[in-house]
């Protein structure tokens, strides 16, 4: 089949691409915009690894066409460094939210959406807004422990990880 | 990478023009809402249309929840394309139909649940542990008669497929006594929820190919409660393996009309009218309650073709429907 000329708007910036017509977003992005942050995983759905936001609500970027995702507003992981890292990732590393960090894009896309909404997050609204993403080795204490974290910080408190939560650390 | 086959893609803008397409279409055709069913079952090649018609640019389909007055009674009526995050955490559906919110609410993980919509929802394609594998697995023990074979694995001597009607929301629908409005070639039609369904994992929708479910109207009944119990191993991404709609009218506290409907242990939302039978003219004591649960388990008959053994999703479906109706009694107390 022909190949599609897509126009996408990731992280700000307007995108051209030359498309297989039936590829989703998350092979739009990896493989013709070469933003590989996004991470494939099941592609069915499955595990949550590829999720990206679009217009600010996370979606799941292996059952979306790319070419039905024009004319939104894309975030990827790739865009939350702006330049310095966003605060959700200075906590992941500073609390080792992440051990092999397949997931994390994922994760840290899902909380960025949480944190937007709901800038004092209780536990159990933390665990809801990532029910939807699993992370089969860090488990997922860290990650609720950075997302509180970097929440705090984003109110502008200044906030510390507890010696015991920071990884490696008595 | 698990990819989708090729295909063409059309997005019509109005109801007419997606069935024209439908009814045009020479292959293989397919409407598709949120994708997060078609999509997987594209990838598995499970489905494999020529021709995928989105219904996303058809702007009736959005009409979020509203409460209308039809012909003297009152309703909360719902576009198709409303995302079941739309459904379960717009403010209507929560105060007038409860028993919808939490069963959108229990569907999959919350990123699905921001594409999944609730017309997809309830025209879900059924579901089968040896159906929703990937192409290679399903040849390896080859196919089964619900796509590219002859045989049932699950009952080999059985001249007919028992895929699960797995959607969450479909038996609350039915005990809701919801209608579901469709558009397609012969103009539009209402159909009510509890004969939208049939026995049959492979025709599992009772509607012409190219009719379109357009809008659901759940009544707004005085007096009424209703619930909804998902039965799955964990607590998100998981179909369910066995649900309990529950829909009651009191009468001066005593039960004057129910329905108690089971999702995903047959082909079809199973509507069980003895257990309704049971509980009416009553008061929900202790006894009509056992009576009723165990009416519902005698026909709950799941078969050995989803998660968890077949002999204690049978055993839970008392105990759920025992759940179900002391939570409906302790609201009204
Ligand atoms: C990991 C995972 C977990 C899931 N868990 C659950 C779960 O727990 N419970 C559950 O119920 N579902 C679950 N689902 C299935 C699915 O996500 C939901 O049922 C969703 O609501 C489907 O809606 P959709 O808009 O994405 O459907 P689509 O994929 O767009 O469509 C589904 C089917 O309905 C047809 N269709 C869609 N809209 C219309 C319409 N308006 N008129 C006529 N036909 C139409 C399509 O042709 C297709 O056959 C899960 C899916 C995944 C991938
Ligand atoms: S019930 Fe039988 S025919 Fe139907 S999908 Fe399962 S194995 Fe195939």
């Amino acid at each position: 089949m022909a190949k599609l000329r897509v126009t996408l708007r990731v992280n700000g910036e307007e995108r051209e691409a030359l498309i297989e017509p039936q590829a989703t977003l998350l092979e739009v992005l990896r493989e013709d915009l070469e933003l590989t942050g996004t991470k494939h995983g099941c592609e069915l759905g499955e595990c949550g690894a590829c999720t990206v936001l679009i217009d600010g609500t996370p979606v799941i970027s292996c059952l979306a066409l790319g070419r039905a995702c024009q004319e939104k507003d894309i975030r990827t992981v790739e865009g939350m460094a702006d330049p310095e890292p966003h605060a959700l990732q200075t906590a992941f590393a500073e609390l080792g939210a992440a051990q092999c960090g397949y997931c994390t894009p994922g994760f840290l896309l899902t909380a960025e959406a949480l944190l937007e909404e709901k800038s004092e997050p209780t536990r159990d609204d933390i665990k809801d807004a990532l029910a939807g993403n699993l992370c089969r080795c860090t488990g997922y204490i860290k990650i609720y422990e950075a997302v509180e974290l970097a929440a705090a910080r984003m109110r502008g408190e200044n906030a510390q990880p507890t010696q015991e939560a920071i990884y490696g650390q008595q | 990478m698990l990819r989708l086959p090729e295909f063409e893609f059309l997005e019509p803008s109005s109801l007419e023009e997606a069935v024209k397409m439908h009814e045009s279409a020479t292959e293989e055709v397919a409407y598709v809402a949120g994708g997060t069913d078609l999509f997987p079952n594209m990838k598995r090649r499970h489905q494999e249309p020529q021709t995928v018609i989105s219904l996303g640019a058809i702007e009736e389909l959005s009409t979020a929840p509203e409460e209308v007055e039809i012909d003297r009674r009152r309703f909360v009526t719902i576009g198709a394309n409303v995302s079941l995050t739309d459904v379960s955490g717009n403010q209507l559906v929560q105060t007038l139909c409860p028993a919808l919110a939490k069963a959108a609410e229990s569907v999959s993980t919350p990123a699905l649940k921001n594409m999944g919509t609730i017309g997809g929802n309830l025209c879900l394609d059924t579901r089968c542990n040896y159906y929703n594998q990937s192409f290679e697995w399903r040849r390896s023990i080859d196919f089964c008669m619900k796509k590219d074979g002859d045989i049932c694995w699950v009952a080999p001597n059985s001249p007919r497929c028992w895929a699960v009607n797995s959607s969450d929301t479909a038996p609350v629908m039915i005990a809701l006594g919801a209608d579901f409005v469709l558009m397609g070639r012969g103009g539009e039609q209402i159909v009510p929820a509890a004969e939208f369904y049939n026995d049959d994992g492979i025709a599992y929708l009772n509607k012409g190919p190219s009719d379109i479910l357009t809008q659901i109207r759940v009544p707004i009944t005085p007096g009424s409660g209703a619930t909804y119990l998902k039965l799955r191993r964990r607590g998100s991404f998981d179909f369910p393996v066995l649900g309990v709609a529950v829909w009651i009218r009191w009468n001066n506290k005593i039960v004057d009309d129910a329905r108690i409907v089971l999702g995903a242990v047959a082909s079809y939302p199973r509507i069980i009218p003895e257990a309704a039978t049971a509980i009416i003219g009553t008061d929900l004591d202790d006894d009509s309650i056992e009576a009723a649960a165990a009416a519902a388990f005698r026909p709950s008959k799941p078969m050995d073709n989803t998660d968890l053994g077949l002999a204690w999703r049978k055993q839970m479906t008392k105990v759920y429907v025992r759940r179900a109706l002391h939570e409906l009694r302790a609201q009204t107390d």
